[in-house]
């Protein structure tokens, strides 16, 4: 990781790895959701209810992992004060919360007819909220602190570091707790219970979300270095 | 030690004691945190008639009965160690069924018999198209 630490070697590689990730993980994501929602199955309990999926656990994984790379960046950006650490953090911030507002709308809609109710304060549905308002705080905060000369974004990377004790808690809410919202239907050990025919599409389309998530962010990073080249520039011209 | 290790070091333990603090007091919530309780919970817990509550579990099979006025029904809830009867009088969402998994919202009445104001439908964590039923299905487990 050191040696992309170089933010005009980083440059040079974001360039077409956006266009890339944009454009496979696009049509991916597209694609996958019609095979899936459109041309799968319904499900033997729910019917046509399940097709929300599609959408709603890719959703719901990115928003974790939008987290996940803030916090993992903030580490970086502690220990080895990287330069392009904290630009990393800032930029999975709104999408992920994006991602999991995107993840709480869908939910509510399929809690509706799945379960009878829009909303329930049951461990898993709190836990994703709280997520949510995580991701508010941690763009408000990053922005007030960006306001400032030198700042170094410490406060935010700290806060990124310790909201991540929310991601296993959100995780694990189906198993520690009763809720209303079903357990776990993939696991990395255990396997899927989930029928191949929808699996596979929604595997594609998380793949595909994540890749268009890794083109946004690589956009948004670039989009900062850029501005704070501009600002240097206009700060040595206005010196002159 | 070079700087940059002490602080490597240094958020490495903080991260660690950060989680360890919050899977102790996860787990310490683990009763009180709970969305509902089980027949055996409910058994085991006695509470009041006037506390407002709810009761999660299985509909047993052919439990489902409905009453002379056409709007009430009752059914029994299982977790596979205890039963509670329950009585609703409404309209109970579509996935509510025999051997599926159901949350009530309500009180506890001194004769036994739980009093449902509101009825939730809880579905398992397995999704397949209608021709696999019966191949995955039916393992009657309560989550």
């Amino acid at each position: 990781m050191h040696a992309f630490a170089n933010p005009a070697r980083f440059l040079s590689l974001a360039r077409p790895l956006t266009l890339w990730f944009g454009w496979v993980g696009g049509l991916l994501l597209v694609g996958c959701v019609v095979w899936g929602a459109v041309l799968g199955p319904a499900d033997y309990l729910q019917g046509d209810t399940v097709r929300i999926m599609y959408i709603h656990v890719p959703a719901a994984w990115l928003g974790m992992a939008g987290w996940s790379g803030i916090a993992v960046a903030s580490a970086m950006q502690l220990i080895w004060k990287h330069p392009l650490a904290g630009v990393a953090a800032r930029a999975c911030a709104v999408p992920g919360a994006v991602f999991a507002a995107l993840c709480l709308a869908t939910g509510s809609i399929w809690g509706r007819p799945a379960w009878g109710t829009w909303w329930e304060w049951d461990g898993r549905l709190t836990s994703m909220l709280v997520l949510f308002f995580l991701y508010l705080g941690y763009i408000a905060l990053s922005a007030a602190e960006n306001d400032g000369d030198g700042a170094d974004g410490r406060m935010s990377a700290l806060f990124g570091l310790v909201g991540a004790v929310n991601l296993p808690i959100i995780h694990f809410s189906v198993t520690w707790w009763n809720t209303l919202h079903q357990g776990q239907s993939i696991s990395l050990m255990g396997g899927s219970k989930i029928d191949a025919s929808m699996l596979w599409p929604l595997l594609g389309a998380a793949l595909g979300a994540s890749l268009l998530f890794g083109a946004i962010i690589l956009m948004r990073m670039r989009a900062e270095l850029a501005r704070t080249k501009v600002e240097a520039r206009m700060r040595r011209m206005a010196a002159q | 030690m070079k700087a940059k290790n002490q602080r490597l070091t240094l958020i490495l333990v903080a991260v660690a004691a950060m989680i360890g603090a919050a899977l102790l007091a996860m787990s310490a919530l683990k009763d009180e945190a709970a969305y509902f309780y089980s027949p055996a919970d409910l058994a085991a817990a006695r509470p009041s008639a006037d506390q407002a509550l709810r009761l999660g579990g299985m509909v047993a099979d052919k439990s489902i009965k409905r009453e002379a006025d056409g709007v009430t029904i009752t059914f029994m809830v299982t977790d596979g160690k205890a039963q509670t009867p329950v009585r609703f009088k409404g309209i109970a969402p579509d996935l509510f069924k025999e051997n599926s998994g159901v949350v009530a919202e309500g009180k506890l009445g001194a004769d036994g018999v739980f009093v449902a104001d509101n009825i939730l439908a809880k579905h398992d964590e397995r999704y397949m198209p209608p021709q696999m039923d019966g191949k995955m299905h039916k393992t009657g487990k309560v989550e």
